[in-house]
Order: C-alpha cells, then sequence, then structure tokens
C-alpha cells in the first residue's frame, strides 16, 4: 500500500480515527508521518490531516465514486485523486459538489473576499445600473413624464454602449 | 542576452537593504492564476502549454514594470541554470524540471519574476529586501491589474480565481518572509514558535535542506488559506505576526548574551575557526557555520565584517554557483575542496571575534 499523502513510499503508519458515525482511514510513509508530526503529542496536525483526506473520502462518496468527467478538459475523478490538482477552471464548476467540503477544510471560508478582475467589476457595475435605469424608464412612462423618459432612454443606451465596449476588449 | 550577465552579482544582490534586514533575509508575495478554459499546465498536452506560453510571455513582457527584463523558454536554459535561478530564490524547484512550453520572464532589479506554465499558467512574485511585504503585495497586485487587460483570467465571482490545486483558489496568494533566526533556535524555543505560528493557520518551513530541516537557521513563513480572506487581510496578518516573531528573536538573542555569554561566543567563535581554516566543507555545514558568523556580525563581534559578504557567501558556496565558477564538472568531494578554499580567501582579513566585555553579571553562567 502507498503513502496517501506523498503516493511514492511505500505506507508504514496505519491510522484509524472515528468520527460520530464515519470510520477514517490514513496510510503513511514514515517520512510523510514525521512531517504531519503524527508522532507529535499535541498531534495539531494530524486532525488536519485526518479531516483534509476525510474532506476528499467524503467527495467520492457524494459524487457516488463514479466517472464525473470534466466536458471541457476531459478530467475525471480518478485523476484528481491521483493528482491533487485539477485539469482546468471548468473542473471547478464539474466537481463542485464534492469540492465543498475539501475547501471547508482547507480554507478560512468558503466565499472569495478578495479581489475581483476590473473589467468583472465594471460590468457588474454596469448592468445594476442598467437595472436602475430600465425601473426609472418604466415609471416614468407609467407617470406620463416623457422628458425624463427621453434623459432615461438616452442614459440606458450610453450604459448599454459601455457594457458592450467592455465584452469588446 | 546571456543569463549570467543580466543576473545581478551575488555581491549587488546581497547588498540590498530593507526594514530589519538583520532578522528578515526577504519577503515575497506571489499571485497564481489561470487562463479561463485553458486547461493547467499539469493536465494540458505540450502542444496547448506551447500556446498558452505563446499568448502569456508577451503580455508578461510588454508590461511597463518589465522594461528591462529577462525572459526565455525553459528548455533553452541549462539544468546548471535553472538551479542558479533556484538557489537564488527566483524560481521555485517545481519550476526547474519544467521544459519546453514554460517560461520565465524576470526584471533587472530582481523584485519581479513570472513563472510562465509551472503549476498554474502565471505565478507571478515580488520580492523585496527586508520586512517589505505590503511593498511587495502592492507591486505584484499592480503587475496583475495591468495583466488582467491583456488576459482572461479564469474567475469565479463566488471562489475566486481558479488555480489547478484547491490550496491555491481564491485569492491566489502565498505571502512569506525567509527569516534568519539563530537565536530562538540556539535558546531551543524555535519550537515553541513554530507551533504556535501552525494554530494561526501560517506554515514555518526550513528554506534550505528537505522536509522540517531547516538549515542554516533560516525559515520560511507563509499563509496556508486562500480562500475566505481579503488579500489585504492576509497581508496584515502575516505582518503582526511577522513582528511578533522579530521580538522573540530579539529578545532571544538578548536573553542569550546576558545568561550564556560563553555559550554564544564558543558557537560563533568554532563557526569562525572552521570556516577561516577548513580545507574540505560541504555546503550543508557551511550553512549552518555562516549563520552563526551572520549572528556574530549582529551582535557586533566582527567590527571590520558586514552582514553583506556574509549573505553574498550563503548564496556562492551553494552547490550549484560553485559549479557554474568552474567549467570542470565537479563531484561533490571536489566541491568541499573549492568551496573551502573560496571560505578561507574571503576570510582572510576578516579577524576572529571580539567578544564583548563581560557584564558584572556574567558569573551567573555556570559551564
Amino acid at each position: 500500500m502507498l503513502c496517501c499523502v506523498c503516493k511514492e513510499k511505500e505506507a508504514k503508519v496505519h491510522l484509524t480515527q472515528i468520527v460520530g458515525d464515519k470510520m477514517q482511514k490514513v496510510d503513511l510513509c514514515e517520512g510523510c508521518a514525521a512531517q504531519k508530526g503524527v508522532n507529535d503529542p499535541a498531534g495539531f496536525s494530524l486532525a488536519d490531516l485526518l479531516l483534509g483526506l476525510g474532506a476528499s473520502q467524503e467527495m467520492e462518496q457524494s459524487t457516488g465514486g463514479g466517472e464525473l468527467k470534466c466536458p471541457n478538459c476531459g478530467f475525471t475523478q480518478a485523476d484528481f485523486k491521483k493528482a491533487g490538482r485539477l485539469g482546468c477552471s471548468e473542473c471547478y464548476v464539474t466537481f463542485s459538489e464534492g469540492l465543498d467540503g475539501l475547501l471547508k477544510t482547507m480554507h478560512k471560508g468558503t466565499k472569495h473576499m478578495g479581489k475581483v478582475p476590473h473589467a468583472l467589476q465594471q460590468s457588474r457595475e454596469l448592468s445594476d445600473r442598467l437595472k436602475s435605469l430600465q425601473k426609472k424608464l418604466d415609471k416614468a412612462v407609467a407617470e406620463e413624464d416623457f422628458e425624463q423618459a427621453a434623459t432615461m432612454r438616452d442614459e440606458i443606451k450610453a450604459t448599454k454602449d459601455k457594457l458592450a465596449g467592455l465584452s469588446a476588449n | 542576452m546571456n543569463l549570467h550577465e543580466f543576473l545581478l552579482s551575488p555581491d549587488e544582490s546581497a547588498r540590498r537593504e530593507g526594514p530589519h534586514n538583520k532578522i528578515v533575509m526577504s519577503s515575497r508575495v506571489r499571485l497564481a492564476r489561470n487562463i479561463k478554459g485553458a486547461a493547467f499546465p499539469g493536465w494540458a498536452k505540450k502542444a496547448d502549454r506551447i500556446k498558452t506560453l505563446e499568448v502569456v510571455r508577451p503580455a508578461v513582457e510588454s508590461l511597463p514594470q518589465m522594461a528591462d527584463h529577462f525572459s526565455e523558454t525553459m528548455d533553452n536554459l541549462t539544468l546548471l541554470d535553472k538551479n542558479i535561478l533556484v538557489e537564488r530564490h527566483l524560481i521555485s524547484r517545481e519550476h526547474a524540471a519544467k521544459n519546453a512550453g514554460s517560461g520565465l520572464v524576470f526584471n533587472r532589479e530582481e523584485t519581479l519574476c513570472v513563472m510562465i506554465n509551472e503549476e498554474d499558467h502565471l505565478r507571478m512574485q515580488a520580492l523585496r529586501p527586508g520586512l517589505q511585504l505590503k511593498q511587495a503585495w502592492q507591486a505584484i497586485d499592480q503587475v496583475d491589474s495591468k495583466l488582467e487587460k491583456k488576459l482572461e483570467y479564469a474567475f469565479s465571482p463566488d471562489i475566486g480565481y481558479l488555480t489547478a490545486c484547491p490550496t491555491n483558489l481564491g485569492t491566489g496568494i502565498r505571502v512569506s518572509a525567509m527569516l534568519h533566526l539563530p537565536g530562538l533556535v540556539l535558546a531551543e524555543q524555535i519550537n515553541q514558535i513554530i507551533q504556535a505560528v501552525n494554530k494561526l493557520g501560517l506554515a514555518v518551513r526550513g528554506l534550505y535542506g528537505e522536509g522540517t530541516e531547516a538549515l542554516g537557521n533560516v525559515f520560511q513563513v507563509s499563509n496556508q488559506m486562500t480562500l475566505g480572506e481579503a488579500e489585504t487581510d492576509i497581508v496584515e496578518r502575516l505582518s503582526k505576526v511577522l513582528s511578533q516573531i522579530i521580538e522573540h528573536e530579539e529578545n532571544a538573542r538578548g536573553t542569550l548574551l546576558e545568561k550564556k555569554p560563553k555559550t554564544v561566543y564558543n558557537h560563533i567563535g568554532r563557526a569562525y575557526g572552521i570556516l577561516a581554516n577548513a580545507h574540505s566543507i560541504s555546503s550543508k555545514e557551511t550553512m549552518n557555520l555562516l549563520s552563526l558568523m551572520r549572528l556574530g556580525v549582529d551582535l557586533g563581534l566582527f567590527p571590520d565584517l558586514d552582514r553583506a559578504p556574509v549573505d553574498e557567501l550563503f548564496v556562492v558556496t551553494q552547490p550549484n554557483h560553485l559549479q557554474k565558477r568552474y567549467s570542470d564538472k565537479l563531484t561533490a568531494e571536489e566541491r568541499d575542496l573549492l568551496r573551502a578554499d573560496m571560505l578561507r580567501e574571503r576570510l582572510r582579513t576578516v579577524s576572529r571575534p571580539k567578544p564583548k566585555p563581560s557584564p558584572p553579571t556574567s558569573d551567573s553562567e555556570k559551564s
């Protein structure tokens, strides 16, 4: 049996942890066991390790362990298990269900809180603006305020042009 | 242009100054980015990797920050050159193993380095001497903002920048600092520090050497989580932890000098003795002893020696730098002889460490 961390050396350390009604098994080579601090009485990283690997086992189960395959790049569940890497950006959509649990154990949260590409940010702001302008236009038409309606129509056109310009770039 | 004509000389490189560079050797912020729809480098076919490289490389080269740059594909660099770039901390070991379809672009000052088709399509990093995490983040943020106009990134509003490994997902950021912590190692407090830092969700690794072994008392501290937190928060959190580590290191040095001055002088004196007189010395031993010399400089025991020449020796005594200096292929044994020759020559004019006069309370030490 190969070590489930490095997947290179023979596993010599076998651990079983029972959490609730679930049993998790981890098999490690001596090097990885030492590195993961398995012998460390604080046992801090061991818990992390178990959680992390547990999640990937969960991922396998939640997708039925079947041959889920990315339509964009042909990457499969089995490939992910082997490489620990995904095939392309679309894989995040294909495997999203199983990845969720994995991300929870890996990161501080599962929602991106950081930088957003500027063009995307801009187009999001413009579409929001377009929606609110459309509402104002509808309201002006209903109230037969044609001067206001004309202004809104012009602004909607200008905003649409800007949006079109963004996606053309 | 030839790589070696472009690279800063180790001497120039070691002379760069930054805040707290007594303890913080360098700061680095790396961002991982990928091109929408294209297979990640580890899964892509060679032809696809070459295609991505041909799109990404000109975009990187045309950055204003890269006005004066070195750019090459990995198959056009020799193994020795790649290893030298690893020893300079410009590229990862993983990238050094790449060939056709991967590339590298870095600027003249060596403050900006972009690896193309490493684990992700783009791994861009800003490097600064000393403790300058914020500056490094701002620099790489600007580069990224320029590049996103030319390249279509794989991005999801929910889970951020999409990366080959889910551990980098979200911000794709890795903020790290290289620390020289001989005080904490000598005081045997380093493991406590590492455990405390780990509990904060940060990683501590020995920079040289494999696994947990830290050669030369040099450690790298970095964030592990990349999703669910903004870049500036990550930078801020790491900065706070680093300033605490710096304080602990300074305290450890102060306490050692006060309580066990003889132990400290003994370590530094022996390090000098061996480095200045050995006729054969391994790279590993050199690192560990240079670390003690560096501590000696910090503590003022070598009045006629600056930190820069010691830092330069850290770089030039590494195996591939030595190999480059001599044209013939060297065995490890031959390198050990040449390394010792170089060290004896460099330290010829450095006089032995002068312990400071013992303070009256130093008799508390029993040995």
